[in-house]
């Protein structure tokens, strides 16, 4: 198995004036291709922090990342932006789609700044919405769409670009616990496409999903283990509405 | 391209969004880019006409007028005496390499009567080379002749004023008129020239052979004299060096020396004219000046709506940054956005400008004048405007730090 993510003893140190907030105080993990992973803790843990590295849209003030095998911190901010763009999909806690735009304008978004010409990213936009089962609702503007749809959006949004790593925050906080399910259904789909997965939760029903669970507290981790997901669809094949 | 095509795709979307904001944003721009246009319009106009009554006494002239007279120690102005003679004038011709052509001329003033008509107008007592000097257009018949002058014949050329006067619509041609009861035929009729920069009726005139109106009209005590000289040089570089070779020929005609006083002055008519186009010109330029600080105005509410507008879309520059999209990328969105608000205002004040001018060019009969330039310049401008002001709202916008800008509510 080869690895997507891999931590060496990452300490994250923000200075806010006078004080110095230690958020990571030296955090080690490894995720390796086709894994699940929780992140779990209470707010103020650090694991948003850790989100944000392996994010790339922070970066560590020791130690080191690497994504796919490139350390992550010597890259310059033009080549972070090709990074999140190729290799990581987002998906946030307030969907954060675009106002004003159609469902499949919003997930073409990424290959716009990938530079693909408009037919290659029609095609790929309306492949990733059958995905997560949202054909023919692809000429839907954001707000015409329930918060499951417009979730399910954003992660046609992060899988487009086909990265390596899709990074999910507290992905399931705004819904409901039917839509909940069935958004987890969805990521276990993928998962079991083979998309690696790191999702951040506080929730341990929503953490039951997934394979391995890493729980985080004061900025550093305090258990990491493995687990038998539950399977969100109980007749296994999963039904999407 | 296709980055700035999708900026422009972007930058459009962002405008329709709020069309009024957009519209009023642009107000200042409009009115800026409008006022320049009229405002250079109207002062190019102005010169036009100017240069336009220059060319209309002719070009590259040098005036010798008779010099003043003194008269037990009081001195009276210039041509006050009758110092300048026909002879002078075929001199200057003769022995001045850098002249072109001499007109002389006497002056006078007199009724003229055809029929139950009459009319008050200015007598000329010319050589025929005036029509070339001052660029006298013959709409009908003939120029006088060098024999007409020799011979003092009773011949004249009429100009508009006079024919309208005397015959109304009628070819004056071949008629004959009183001129201070004298009959003369009127062998020619003068092209329109209308007012002189001083606001004459150049077209009022009467002119005869110069040796009929020494003669017979102006009797003077001196019958060769004339009242002035115009002289005009081969071209405008050699006019300063025409104006040296009169002056040296004059004074050694006139044995001007230790002994005597200067008794001629020469005048050089295009200069003072292009002081006046300059004075003109400098009024123009302050007008443009005045009109384009509400141009500046205007790019500071674009500065200003640009920041609001990146303010309230701080999330959304979030999420573009987090998907992928470089610094460059937000940085030229929102130049784009600047640029495209200042260039439609731009198109749309200029429009108002061209209209605004024909509107004060047919009301208050002020002549404008709208160059391609003009328009090309605004253009340049408004646009430059666009990157100059957007240019800071824009980095703003793109050195935010997404973690925070996700965040912000």
């Amino acid at each position: 198995m080869s690895e997507v993510v891999r931590l060496n003893d990452v300490a994250k140190v923000y200075s806010m004036g006078e004080e110095r907030v230690e958020a990571m105080k030296g955090v080690s993990f490894v995720v390796t291709r086709g894994e699940f992973v929780a992140i779990m803790g209470a707010s103020g843990s650090g694991k948003s922090t850790c989100m944000n590295i392996i994010g790339c849209l922070d970066v560590p003030t020791r130690g080191s990342y690497l994504l796919d095998g490139v350390n992550v911190g010597e890259l310059s901010p033009n080549e972070l932006a090709e990074v999140r763009n190729k290799k990581l999909g987002f998906v946030f806690q307030g969907f954060n789609l675009l106002a004003r735009t159609t469902a499949r304008e919003n997930v073409e978004l990424p290959l716009v700044y990938a530079q693909v010409p408009a037919a290659a990213r029609r095609e790929r936009a309306m492949e990733a919405l059958g995905r997560v089962g949202l054909a023919g609702r692809e000429g839907h503007y954001s707000n015409q769409l329930s918060g499951g749809q417009q979730q399910r959006v954003a992660i046609a949004r992060a899988l487009v670009n086909r990265p390596s790593l899709i990074l999910a925050d507290e992905p399931t906080g705004n819904l409901d616990s039917r839509t909940t399910v069935e958004i987890m259904t969805i990521f276990q789909q993928l998962n079991r496409q083979g998309i690696t997965i790191i999702m951040v939760t506080h929730e341990p029903e929503v953490a039951e999903f997934t394979g391995r669970h890493i729980i985080f507290r004061d900025g550093l981790i305090v258990s990491d283990t493995t687990h038998a997901a539950k399977s969100a669809a109980p007749s296994g094949e999963v039904q999407i509405s | 391209m296709s980055t700035f095509l999708q900026s422009l795709l972007i930058a459009v979307r962002a405008l329709r969004v709020n069309k009024m904001r957009a519209l009023l944003t642009m107000l200042g721009i409009i009115i800026g880019i409008a006022a320049v246009i009229a405002m250079v319009a109207i002062g190019a106009g102005a010169s036009k006409m100017i240069s336009d009554q220059i060319s209309s006494i002719g070009s590259n002239l040098l005036l010798v007028l008779p010099g003043s007279t003194t008269s037990g120690g009081m001195r009276s102005g210039s041509g006050s005496t009758q110092t300048l003679t026909y002879d002078d004038a075929k001199a200057i011709k003769a022995e001045c390499p850098s002249v072109e052509a001499v007109a002389p001329q006497v002056r006078g003033a007199g009724q003229v009567v055809y029929g139950n008509q009459n009319w008050s107008t200015v007598l000329y007592g010319v050589t025929p080379e005036v029509i070339d000097v001052r660029d006298w257009t013959i709409v009908s018949g003939r120029n006088i002749s060098q024999s007409d002058v020799d011979g003092a014949t009773k011949n004249c050329l009429i100009g508009q004023t006079v024919a309208d006067n005397l015959f109304g619509a009628a070819d004056p041609v071949g008629k004959v008129i009183r001129i201070k009861k004298i009959p003369f035929t009127v062998v020619g009729l003068l092209g329109k020239k209308g007012q002189s920069p001083q606001g004459q009726d150049q077209d009022d005139v009467v002119y005869v052979p110069l040796r009929t109106a020494q003669r017979k009209l102006l009797g003077s005590q001196f019958p060769n004299v004339v009242g002035s000289i115009m002289v005009q040089a081969r071209d405008a570089e050699v006019l300063d060096k025409a104006e040296e070779e009169v002056q040296a020929l004059l004074n050694q005609r006139h044995r001007i020396g230790p002994s005597r006083e200067v008794d001629y002055t020469i005048r050089n008519l295009s200069e003072l004219l292009a002081v006046r186009e300059q004075s003109s010109k400098v009024m123009s330029m302050l007008l443009g000046a005045v009109a384009s600080i509400s141009l500046v105005v205007g790019g500071i509410g674009i500065m200003n709506i640009m920041l609001v507008s990146v303010t309230e879309r701080t999330r959304e520059i979030g999420i573009r940054i987090a998907i992928g999209a470089k610094r460059r990328d937000i940085l030229l969105q929102f130049l784009t956005e600047a640029v495209l608000l200042t260039t439609c205002g731009g198109i749309i004040g200029m429009l108002l400008g061209v209209a605004g001018a024909r509107l004060v060019a047919t009301l208050v009969g002020w002549p404008t004048l709208v160059s391609a330039n003009t328009i090309i310049i605004a253009f340049a401008f408004s646009a430059g405007v666009g990157v100059f002001f957007g240019f800071y709202p824009a980095r703003k916008a793109a050195s935010l730090n997404p973690i925070e800008a996700l965040r912000y509510e």
